[in-house]
């Protein structure tokens, strides 16, 4: 007596394949269709234009080409320009730079709010959150003003024979630093601060009691117990932080043009759409790579990230 | 032609496949109306399974499962008239206890006066008028339990199926909500399929008992039929437990035999409805604890005494169990702490054990 | 672990001080007399009483609310779904489009907000619609949102005890039924939250709004950039203290109102 199986039962209720395929089109489907429609299709346009050419008055016309990658990787007309090249190199290190600053950071002030009494640790978290939430652009020009040369940090710069006196400290690659950090930070310490508060600290004791040192102890027995949280918190630090664009913005100059910037330039100013779409298609295969690596060493947990 | 009320549930040939597993293998039974029905056994053994495709929240890959004569197969899980008590309770946390009690009834449109007349009355049966407006957070588990019996109820099913309710309550709670449940049970007279891994729980709330064992029925009897004459050494020793005897045969008579044991000579009755195996040259042979007797070492000479040496001994308080050698096997007695003080056997002591011929066993396997 | 206790005190301090030292400075110089910003001259709060007058700041504030609440509301529905059906139903390709979703995530908001511009373009060549403007900062703004909904919500049906569904059908519930009287509000909770943490990411957000908006409908992220740009005025410093003031007010008031709720929720 053998029942055609029809389907399985789900809380309750009996569903076949096609019922889940007419549940998921009618929850699903307008979400779906909606970012397929308004992320996915301009992203590809993105990508289609940036195999165009610019007119004269900077509208988008054919021919198609690949002159726009070509003068992306440096080969202009004057011979090898590694300008953009460089911009990349300058991202992805400040994007490197950010996160690893961050995890430095970040490490302390995890276990500072994992070791605070219970009462107090939804103020410590509270209080990591609100600038968090508070509005970028708000808090990086403010930077401005902490930087300027008659406040405080760069009189004390100044005095340390750190800086020249009297000058601001942006904009420079230290100001910007200074405000990527300011921003990333809470990014990195969420998740961290979800795998440290996990620790289990049986394991340290078991180790102290075997005979190792403080250190070591740290090393062996604690971090590798946050390295999920850690690379979660990275891997959101990193990949927005290379194509940031207000802070270099506000706190750098034409010295210190990053992949944001260049393509804010080519958008706005210089109205040189395709080569735009060009930097920005460079951006998105950039951030698909990280992202890639970051799904095949996370294995399956990639989307616990939040 | 049978009667079509005849059983509450009948079961034939159920098989549940999980990927290469088995969970239910050939499955067949029938349970009558108003009978207090238990599934035992451990944990995988399909119980659950069962009860849950009985309820609708799965499907058999193979078999038929009719409903007071009724073919369910077709008929979803919130159309047939089975109500669940779930293990986790499985209480609305949003709504509060009157609100849960009520909800069957109000998604069957029952009219508004009705609803709170029979949601009063289920309260009062299971005492919780008091928590009527409380919500589920705020309830002790014992509560959660007897709102989680009360909701189901109350839409007065044909059959309420309870999967391990008591689970999660400490022993005397647990103890007495088993004597609660019984006593719900004989005045709704209602058909209750329970599963549970308490054998003990099974042997005094059930009517029949049907004991599984890795997707299959084992032994299905009623609650001391199956204690007092299991056929399988899993079911001897899974209810209760049992002593257990390779014997052989060395002398055939009409009512009984002889046979000889590691323990000793014996003699056995075939008794009413004798298994297969009594007819072999040799099987094996159960006794309960309980059954054997412990008496002064002068009485080992008589038929069924045997000379033992007490090796161990175990004050449960009311009562004693005893570790017998008896040759190369050990034994076990158990003895209800009759008198007070030392009930006169001591570790190291010879003694003699009585093993009835009544009480002697045969089993299937 | 009580040895780390100094160290680890002073380094947090001064790493909360590093955080809120700009969100302080802010506040600190919205009282400055200087009228063309720079070093301090003095106290004064007529910046304040100024905002008031301005009304490129007051129609720049009703934009930036109403763009939240148009996209909130329907980002929070359309993401509301798509976690629904991401939790519990099946369809081919499910798993791509899952990866698909964290996309806007993590993409650096200039690739989004770019990408939206030259998509207006395009369309506005062809069907002549898209002018940039409200509706296509909204339709931005949707689509950004929609996935953090969907994520949060999605996480909070995955949390939720099968049995609980399962004893609303054994009851006699039907589909429809169970979502309403069951499913449906034990998830509030959860789209609440996802409305949150949208209407936050559409108030704060700069760049995909910069390059998406047009005449008319600037918001107060966009005005503070440009008055940056051209020099730092004590009325900017005023009007962002206001912005922080109400951001950490939102937020404070986001915890009290979660923290009831989880007693009944779960």
């Amino acid at each position: 007596m053998v029942n055609e199986r029809k389907g399985e039962v789900q809380f309750g209720e009996q569903l076949t394949y096609r019922g889940h395929c007419v549940r998921s089109a009618l929850t699903s489907g307008p979400g779906i269709l909606w970012v397929s429609i308004f992320l996915l299709v301009p992203l590809v346009s993105i990508a289609v234009i940036s195999f165009l050419s610019r007119g004269t008055y900077g509208e988008i016309q054919r021919p198609f080409t690949v002159e726009n990658f070509v003068r992306f990787m440096g080969f202009g007309f004057f011979g090898y320009d590694p300008l953009y090249p460089q911009i990349v190199l300058r991202s992805l290190v400040l994007g490197a730079g950010t996160a690893i600053l961050c995890v430095i950071g970040g490490l302390p002030l995890a276990f500072f709010i994992a070791a605070m009494p219970a009462r107090y640790k939804n103020l410590a978290l509270t209080l990591v959150l609100i600038p968090f939430w508070t509005n970028l652009l708000i808090r990086t020009y403010a930077w401005q003003i902490l930087l300027a040369p008659e406040n405080p940090l760069a009189r004390l710069l100044a005095w340390l024979h750190l800086a020249a006196p009297g000058e601001p400290l942006y904009p420079s690659a230290f100001a910007i630093y200074i405000g990527m950090i300011c921003d990333y930070l809470p990014f990195l310490v969420m998740p961290l601060y979800a795998s440290v508060e996990k620790i289990d600290w049986s394991i340290a004791e078991a180790a102290m009691d075997l005979g190792a040192d403080g250190w070591r102890v740290f090393w062996h027995a604690v971090l590798p117990q946050v390295v999920p949280g850690l690379v979660a918190g990275v891997i959101l630090v990193f990949i927005p932080a290379m194509g940031q664009f207000v802070i270099p913005d506000l706190l750098g100059g034409a010295k210190t043009v990053m992949l944001g910037n260049a393509i804010q330039q080519q958008f706005g100013p210089s109205r040189d759409w395709p080569f735009g779409s060009a930097i920005t298609l460079l951006a998105m295969a950039l951030v698909m790579i990280g992202l890639y690596l970051y799904a095949r060493s996370a294995g399956e947990k990639g989307g616990d990230i939040l | 032609m049978q009667t079509t009320n005849s059983y509450a549930i009948e079961v034939e040939n159920l098989v549940r496949r999980f990927g290469d597993v088995e969970a239910l293998s050939n499955v067949s039974l029938r349970i009558r109306k108003g009978e207090f029905f238990s599934l035992l056994g451990p944990s995988g053994c399909g119980k659950t399974t069962l009860l849950r495709i009985i309820g609708g929240l799965d499907i058999p890959d193979e078999g038929v499962v009719r409903i007071g004569g009724v073919d369910a197969r077709e008929i979803a899980a919130h159309r047939r008239p089975v109500n669940t008590v779930f293990q986790s309770y499985a209480l609305f946390p949003h709504l509060s206890v009157r609100d849960n009690i009520a909800f069957g009834l109000r998604m069957k449109k029952v009219a508004k006066p009705e609803i709170e007349r029979r949601v009063r009355k289920v309260m009062e049966l299971v005492e919780i008028v008091p928590l009527a407006d409380r919500k589920p957070a705020q309830l002790s588990g014992g509560q959660k339990q007897r709102v989680a019996l009360a909701r189901a109820v109350v839409n007065e099913p044909q059959v309420l199926l309870l999967d391990e309710p008591l689970g999660a309550l400490d022993l005397k709670l647990r103890k007495q909500l088993q004597v609660e449940l019984l006593n719900l049970q004989r005045r709704l007279g209602i058909t209750f399929v329970y599963v549970t891994h308490d054998q003990e729980e099974a042997l005094v709330m059930s009517d029949r008992i049907a004991v599984m064992r890795a997707g299959k029925i084992e032994q299905m009897d009623e609650a001391e039929a199956l204690y007092e004459h299991p056929r399988t050494r899993y079911v001897s020793q899974f209810l209760g437990s049992c002593n257990i005897l390779d014997a052989t045969v060395k002398q055939r008579g009409t009512a009984g035999a002889l046979v000889d044991t590691p323990v000793g000579g014996l003699r056995v009755e075939y008794g009413s409805n004798p298994p297969e195996a009594v007819w072999n040259d040799s099987f094996t042979l159960a006794i309960r604890p309980e059954k054997v007797t412990l008496c002064a070492p002068g009485e080992s000479g008589g038929e069924n005494r045997l000379k033992v040496i007490v090796e161990q001994l175990l004050y449960v308080g009311s009562e004693t169990h005893y570790i017998l050698r008896a040759g190369p096997q050990t034994l076990s007695a158990q003895a209800m702490n009759v008198k007070v003080g030392s009930q006169g056997f001591d570790i190291g002591q010879e003694a003699a054990a009585f093993l009835p011929a009544a009480g002697l066993l045969v089993l299937d396997d | 672990m009580r040895r780390l206790s100094l160290s680890l005190w002073l380094v947090s301090g001064f790493l909360y001080a590093f955080m809120y030292a700009p969100i302080v400075v802010v506040m600190v110089f919205s009282f400055n007399a200087a009228r063309h910003g720079g070093p301090w001259r003095g106290f004064t709060t007529q910046w304040y009483a100024r905002l008031l007058d301005s009304p490129d700041k007051i129609d720049a504030t009703k934009n930036t609310i109403v763009l939240a609440i148009i996209s909130t509301i329907i980002a929070t529905i359309l993401g509301t779904m798509l976690g629904y059906g991401l939790s519990r139903y099946r369809f081919p390709g499910k798993k791509l489009f899952s990866w698909l979703m964290y996309i806007p995530v993590v993409i650096p908001d200039i690739v989004m907000a770019v990408a939206m511009l030259s998509f207006y373009a395009l369309v506005r060549d062809w069907l002549g619609l898209f002018e940039l403007g409200m509706t296509t900062m909204v339709i931005a703004h949707i689509t950004f949102q929609i996935p953090f909904v969907a994520i949060v919500v999605r996480s909070r049906m995955v949390g939720m005890d099968p049995a609980i569904e399962e004893a609303a059908h054994d009851l006699g519930a039907s589909t429809w039924q169970t979502f309403w009287n069951v499913t449906f509000p034990l998830m509030i909770p959860g789209v609440l939250a996802g409305a949150m943490l949208a209407v936050t990411l559409s108030l704060d957000d700069f760049v995909v709004s910069f390059f998406t908006t047009g005449p008319g409908a600037t918001t107060l992220p966009i005005l503070i950039y440009s008055s940056v740009k051209r020099g730092i005025t004590p009325d900017i410093n005023a009007l962002s203290t206001l912005i922080v003031l109400a951001s950490v007010a939102g937020i404070i008031g986001a915890t009290l109102l979660q923290r009831p709720r989880q007693q009944s929720g779960e």
